[in-house]
């Protein structure tokens, strides 16, 4: 007899197929004799294409030719984005500066890198936000005429904005800073309606300067699809607020906005903002064509977002909306301090997901003839020197899209766990 | 609502900090004030326009732009491309976005008239042609008797086809595929002997998509019209005669042997016809309301017409399409310039 106590037994190690790499092998690729003849059969077919893949975009591939027809014939022509790539990443940005575009890029990046972490979600968002709006767009530009009348007209918006969020909570010198502001702008744009104050701008003009028709690639892509969903969230939160409104007229208008817009694709949009909209304008008035596709984008995202929201608002129990009716909050302290930020967590995956398709989406400009990143590297193709590499172009353009979206994919994934923390067990 | 949306739109405005407004009186007054012609161009079409690796545009319609340019400012340079969609080219010349189109847009009846455009000319005469392996041993569209045809549905090019077969007792297979690059892809895989459409489009698609573009030939029938030229808006007639006669003093140098290489030692040509339009004798630049040399301008600058022709799309270029219907009607061709006196 061992030792052991009586009702035990020796502790086997499990049968070594059963753990490790073989063990889950078994466990999972080769389970029954059906699952097995399936892994055989996918792997023989993996290997097959990828090594098929990788001779065409590796091994006989072409890296150093200096025109496309000593390309011709071999594998994969990267030496074709070599050649392009600074006119697929800026398009037609005249090409001596292409530092320029470059830089907006980094800023644009690093402002929405800066903006993802939680630590900076408060005043610092609105500094990082304008810091790197205006170098981004001094890059683009060149030079920026800053109009007195905006000028004020920011300073009375956000003096309003400021009033309305922190009322209860401001303490005297904030308060009377937000009343400065208001009273600032509002004698400010009165006396320019009324013409005593002159039309006047602050010019900042240390680079030349180049107009949006030159712009292409991926500053555009960037620019669009960022400022396009930095407008259109707020726009989206107050349309579905609105539309949950008791106020009939709102609701109507912002029911009818929401359905109007969803019940049409974005090119139609698109497609009227860039050839009705002139012929509504009086002749020879034009306003940048740029402009007009931001817009558009700003107006179909804003209804996309609208739609997502309200099923975050309408996911809130009673409950919650009682409870700050009872603790005397009035309604802006209620929507921004308990419903949204409750509603917003619920939505973010769909939102990110409509903040992803919207990235996409806006290459559907080029129905307006503006170059984004994947209609510069369209336009390389065309080049009757490189013509016929299209497979190696839209990978390279493939690969650029997914860096993009799986971060932001990513980023959604981080997002709801950070956030759902408290109800989490 | 309204507010709200106008607020975007005020606070959009002031961020990008444009919305740039041109006054257009007459077209060239405004074309002079600016400084710079906006000419509306293709989205991309090899050998017509495109954008090079640095962004530069080249192509046959980007030359009409330069050489209206060098006409009016004596500085091929001065343009600003605007590349427009077929949807959206001609609301672009409605609504003053650009003075000019040169922008592979054919000359019909009904875009000249009621749409309330003119057309300038022709600076490319293409028509639907068929492309055919050399290993056919084909010669002529009269030897296709009975061959498999690559063709997109729904096109005029479908109905050319079968009007031109019919004409010429011949019958035919069709292969009916919808998506441009799928009839390629089809024709170049073997499977139909003929690929027909635009003989421009044949010669790009031949230097393009051919595993070897020296294996397939272009037969010498063309069976439609398609002639491509410059448009403006009415309303300037003065804009239009000078875009006009900028394309006809390309032609115009080419059939009087004027280069961009010898145009200087052309100044000193006994030639009357040549010094009239190269402005040494002068009258010319006056009547036409620009610089006595407008025309030197534009050689020098631009080329003539079979330089350009040459550069973008002919011998020099990767497409390698013959002058055909667009050479000189000196050598048997449609191109012909009113003279220049």
């Amino acid at each position: 007899m061992t030792d052991m106590p009586v009702g035990e037994r020796q502790q086997l190690a499990p049968p070594s197929d059963d753990t490790g790499i073989l063990g889950w092998v078994r466990k999972n690729l080769f389970s029954s004799w059906g699952n097995g003849l399936t892994t055989i059969v996918l792997i023989v077919a993996m290997v097959w294409i990828l090594s098929g893949f990788l001779e065409w975009a590796l091994f006989t591939a072409n890296f150093t030719a200096s025109t496309g027809s000593e390309c011709r014939g071999g594998g994969a022509c990267w030496a074709l984005i070599r050649e392009k790539f600074r006119y697929i990443f800026f398009g037609s940005f005249p090409y001596e500066q292409h530092w320029r575009p470059l830089f907006a890029v980094i800023s644009m990046l690093a402002m929405l890198v800066l903006s993802a972490d939680r630590r900076m979600w408060n005043w610092r968002l609105l500094v990082i936000w304008s810091v790197g709006s205006f170098i981004t767009f001094l890059l683009m530009f060149g030079q920026l005429h800053i109009p007195l009348s905006l000028m004020l007209f920011v300073a009375l918006a956000g003096g309003t904005i400021g009033l309305a969020m922190r009322s209860a909570v401001a303490d005297p010198t904030e308060r009377s800073a937000y009343y400065a502001l208001i009273v600032i702008g509002l004698i400010g744009l009165a006396l320019r309606i009324f013409g005593v104050l002159p039309s006047w701008s602050l010019a900042i003009a240390p680079l030349s300067y180049v107009e949006t028709s030159l712009w292409g690639g991926l500053p555009v892509t960037l620019i669009l699809a960022t400022y396009g969903l930095l407008f259109a969230f707020p726009y989206g939160i107050l349309l579905a607020l609105g539309r949950r409104s008791n106020l009939p007229l709102v609701k109507g208008l912002c029911v009818g906005f929401i359905e109007l817009i969803r019940g049409v694709p974005l090119i139609s949009l698109l497609i009227m903002a860039s050839v009705m909209l002139p012929l509504f304008l009086p002749s020879g008035t034009t306003i940048d064509k740029f402009l007009r596709a931001q817009v558009a984008v700003i107006l179909f995202a804003g209804a996309y977002i609208a739609e997502v929201i309200r099923g975050g608002l309408q996911s809130l129990p009673k409950g919650q909306f009682e409870a700050a009716d009872a603790m005397g909050l009035n309604y802006p302290q209620k929507t921004l301090l308990i419903i949204l930020p409750q509603a917003l967590r619920v939505v973010i995956p769909p939102l990110i997901n409509t903040f992803i398709g919207f990235f996409k989406d806006t290459s559907l400009v080029l129905i307006i003839g503006i170059f984004d990143f994947l209609n510069t590297a369209n336009q390389a193709l065309v080049d009757p020197n490189w013509a016929g590499f299209p497979g190696e172009v839209y990978l390279f353009a493939a690969f650029v899209y997914f860096i993009f979206c799986y971060s932001m994919s990513r980023y959604s994934k981080y997002l709801e766990v950070e956030l759902n923390k408290g109800t989490r067990r | 609502m309204l507010k709200k949306y106008m607020a975007a739109g005020v606070i959009a405005a002031g961020l990008v900090g444009v919305a740039g407004t041109a006054q257009a009186g007459k077209d060239l007054d405004a074309v002079k004030a600016r400084g710079q012609l906006i000419c509306g161009v293709s989205t991309g079409v090899a050998g017509f326009a495109s954008a090079d690796s640095q962004g530069k545009w080249t192509g046959i319609d980007v030359d009409v732009c330069r050489a209206v340019s060098a006409a009016i400012f004596g500085d091929s340079e001065k343009v600003k491309y605007v590349p427009t969609t077929a949807q959206q080219r001609f609301t672009a010349l409605q609504s003053g976005e650009v003075d000019l189109l040169a922008r592979t847009t054919t000359y019909t009846l009904t875009r000249d008239t009621a749409l309330g455009f003119d057309f300038t000319g022709v600076n490319y005469y293409d028509g639907q042609g068929f492309m055919v392996n050399k290993k056919l041993g084909v010669k002529s569209a009269k030897e296709l008797n009975g061959a498999t045809v690559c063709v997109q549905p729904g096109t005029t090019t479908e109905l050319n086809l079968a009007d031109y077969f019919r004409t010429n007792k011949m019958t035919f297979k069709p292969v009916v595929i919808e998506k441009i690059e799928e009839v390629r892809a089809a024709f170049f895989a073997g499977r139909c002997d003929v690929f027909t459409t635009d003989a421009s489009g044949l010669y790009a698609t031949r230097a393009a998509n051919a595993p070897t573009p020296d294996d397939y030939i272009i037969l010498p029938e063309i069976i439609s019209k398609e002639p491509l030229g410059p448009v403006v808006r009415h309303g300037d007639n003065q804009f239009a005669d000078i875009v006009r006669w900028a394309l006809y003093a390309m032609i115009e140098a080419e059939e009087y042997g004027i280069t961009s290489k010898n145009v200087d030692e052309m100044l000193k040509s006994e030639n009357p016809s040549i010094k009239r339009i190269l402005g040494v004798t002068p009258g010319m630049g006056k009547a036409l309301g620009v610089d006595e040399k407008w025309v030197y301008n534009i050689v020098k600058q631009v080329g003539n017409y079979g330089e350009s022709f040459d550069r973008n799309v002919g011998m020099g270029s990767p497409l390698k399409i013959a002058r055909g219907q667009n050479a000189l009607w000196t050598q048997g061709g449609l191109q012909y310039a009113p003279p220049i006196r």
